[in-house]
């Protein structure tokens, strides 16, 4: 069956069968290999990309789910990695081997349209289903902190924390 | 000797006359075909308003398979009786309606008889169709006439012998069809009645949501109207006041569920109710909406609850939230991993595209079938709220684990007993042999 949709605001088509992970049209179809394979059953968020907007695990999303939907991958995320995310990982050297990056930036980029200053306990709370085995835990949310105060104004506690 | 044959011949003559005559009475002669009538024979004005008639109807959504030519017909539905595909309502002479005439298609709305005479199986809710005014009925004819002909016929019906014989579906409807237009009730308001038209007549609500008898008839009782129903694998809720949704489904939730496709109250629709809604019920004008809104709402006790939802929402999200005693609960920790990205929500307040759990039906329902279907097969983006889709877990998480979910949530969220047997009702669901 034929899949269409926008895939970093370019159209694309996919001749895969209807339960072909989106996953695998993104890394072998489109080649784009910023989103990462991690456990492949929805568990680690390591292949998080944004349809429609919102964060979706990729590696369990049959692409007949998707189908004339605009999906986001890192890659699409800001033309010149300049969303504020970016760039506060940059400030904050968050990565280590950075494997699960992408999929952290993507479900932290969603969550803060949803909750635009996001407490610990928000993070703790959207976050939890990216997993980091470098444990860069404290880098990351330190980071969505910053991003926060760029996109949306100060708020005196998100200032504390960040 | 010669007494018991003249008996038995006694008994014969009585059977074959019956059989002549129920044959004479079930017996619809066919309309005469018509030449296709031309697209621009018909009013625009008239055109238009037949198509809100079909949206009301969601007549595209049993009338196209997935990926299917609109209104072409081949979807299968799966009863108890054998597998029904819907037929082709394009204005095709050769496969479709393109030689009905008006009068052909009006007595298939109301009487459930095609067109050349044969009658036809209540997989088409004529049995609600019939509720449906003479004027609305001329008003879809024009908008079906004037959509693209497609040449294709629809794939052969597996219902066995002798239920396929069509004169014998006369029997069906000595028994539980009744034919009439909408009566409306003189002691309720224009908008109530208009609601009434709708939800029972082209809407057709009862056809899911009704539970239905041996025979495959809706149940006509005070008690199983709208009582809640198995359809296609899910269970569609009741829509009395026997609804398990923690908070009420006032007028104003019901609107804006059937436009939008979910409330933050309420979460989003799934299954088959996504078609009601995106091929349906988005697309009708706002009055259309609210007055079937204030019938069901009529009927479901919501006024008379004295439910305090800003306690009821709180009590949700307090139970949501993840503590040390769930440690060494594998459906908590499966739940922390795989389910809260999206389902978590801020201490402010439920957001309609991140469902609160525990406001949701499914885990208050008394069995968990359509939670288990949604974490198996996951939501569209075409399906529920716009803009919003869950990936289908079922690819990753074995039998167990989808089950150690469901419990998690049903203790975590609700006061109500556990359900019995998850674990049957995964593999049920997973292995699709839910009829």
């Amino acid at each position: 069956m034929t899949t269409t949709f926008t895939l970093n605001g370019k159209p694309m088509s996919a001749e895969v069968p209807d339960d072909t992970p989106l996953l695998w049209v993104i890394r072998e179809t489109a080649n784009l290999t910023g989103t990462k394979f991690g456990c492949g059953i929805g568990m680690c968020g390591a292949c998080t990309v944004h349809v429609e907007g919102r964060a979706t695990r990729s590696c369990i999303t049959p692409v007949s789910l998707v189908d004339g939907a605009a999906i986001t991958t890192i890659e699409g995320l800001s033309a010149d990695n300049s969303h504020p995310l970016q760039k506060a990982w940059v400030a904050c050297q968050v990565p280590q081997c950075g494997y699960c990056q992408s999929g952290q930036i993507m479900q932290a980029a969603a969550m803060l349209k949803d909750i635009p200053q996001p407490s610990d306990a928000d993070i703790d709370g959207v976050m939890s289903g990216n997993l980091c085995r470098c444990m860069a835990y404290v880098r990351i949310r330190s980071a969505i902190k910053i991003a926060a105060v760029e996109m949306h104004g100060v708020a005196p506690e998100v200032a504390k924390h960040a | 000797m010669r007494r018991l044959a003249r008996a038995l011949a006694t008994l014969l003559g009585i059977a074959v006359l019956g059989l002549a005559v129920f044959t004479i009475w079930a017996w619809r002669s066919a309309i005469a075909p018509v030449a296709t009538p031309v697209a621009t024979s018909f009013d625009p004005a008239l055109v238009a308003k037949g198509e809100k008639l079909a949206d009301a109807g969601y007549c595209l959504t049993c009338h196209t398979p997935p990926k299917g030519k609109p209104y072409a017909g081949g979807l299968p539905m799966v009863t108890a009786f054998g597998t029904i595909y819907s037929t082709n309502i394009t204005p095709d002479a050769a496969t479709g309606i393109g030689s009905w005439s008006l009068e052909a298609f009006a007595r298939a709305m109301h009487e459930g008889v095609a067109r050349d005479g044969s009658h036809l199986f209540p997989a088409f809710p004529y049995d609600h169709f019939t509720k449906v005014s003479d004027d609305d009925v001329k008003a879809l004819y024009a908008f079906m006439m004037t959509r693209p002909a497609v040449a294709q016929a629809a794939p052969s019906n597996t219902v066995p012998f002798p239920l396929n014989v069509r004169l014998l579906q006369a029997g069906w409807k000595l028994l539980f069809f009744k034919e009439g237009r909408y009566q409306p009730v003189a002691e309720q308001s224009a908008e109530w009645n208009h609601g009434a038209y709708l939800a029972e007549g082209l809407s057709h609500c009862g056809a899911c949501h009704t539970p239905r008898n041996a025979l495959g008839a809706e149940k006509n009782g005070a008690d199983a109207r709208l009582a809640g129903a198995a359809i296609d694998g899910w269970f569609a809720p009741p829509l009395t006041a026997a609804n398990p949704a923690p908070v009420p489904w006032s007028a104003a939730e019901l609107h804006d569920y059937l436009r939008n496709g979910g409330t933050a109250y309420h979460g989003v629709a799934a299954g088959p109710m996504s078609n009601v809604v995106r091929q349906g019920y988005a697309l009708l004008d706002d009055a259309d909406v609210n007055a079937v809104a204030a019938y069901i709402a009529s009927g479901n006790g919501s006024a008379d609850r004295k439910a305090d939802v800003g306690q009821i929402v709180g009590d949700a999200l307090a139970r949501s939230r993840y503590d040390a005693s769930q440690a060494g609960d594998h459906g908590a920790a499966l739940y922390m991993s795989a389910c809260a990205a999206c389902h978590y929500n801020p201490s402010s307040g439920p957001l309609p595209a991140r469902p609160e759990l525990g406001l949701k039906s499914s885990v208050s329902a008394p069995d968990p079938t359509n939670l288990v279907q949604v974490i198996l097969h996951g939501v569209g983006v075409k399906d529920g709220l716009p803009g919003t889709m869950m990936p289908a877990f079922g690819a990753g998480l074995s039998d167990d684990d989808v089950a150690a979910i469901a419990v998690y949530l049903r203790k975590s969220r609700t006061t109500l007993p556990p359900w019995d047997d998850v674990a049957g009702v995964v593999a049920k669901v997973r292995s699709g042999k839910t009829t």
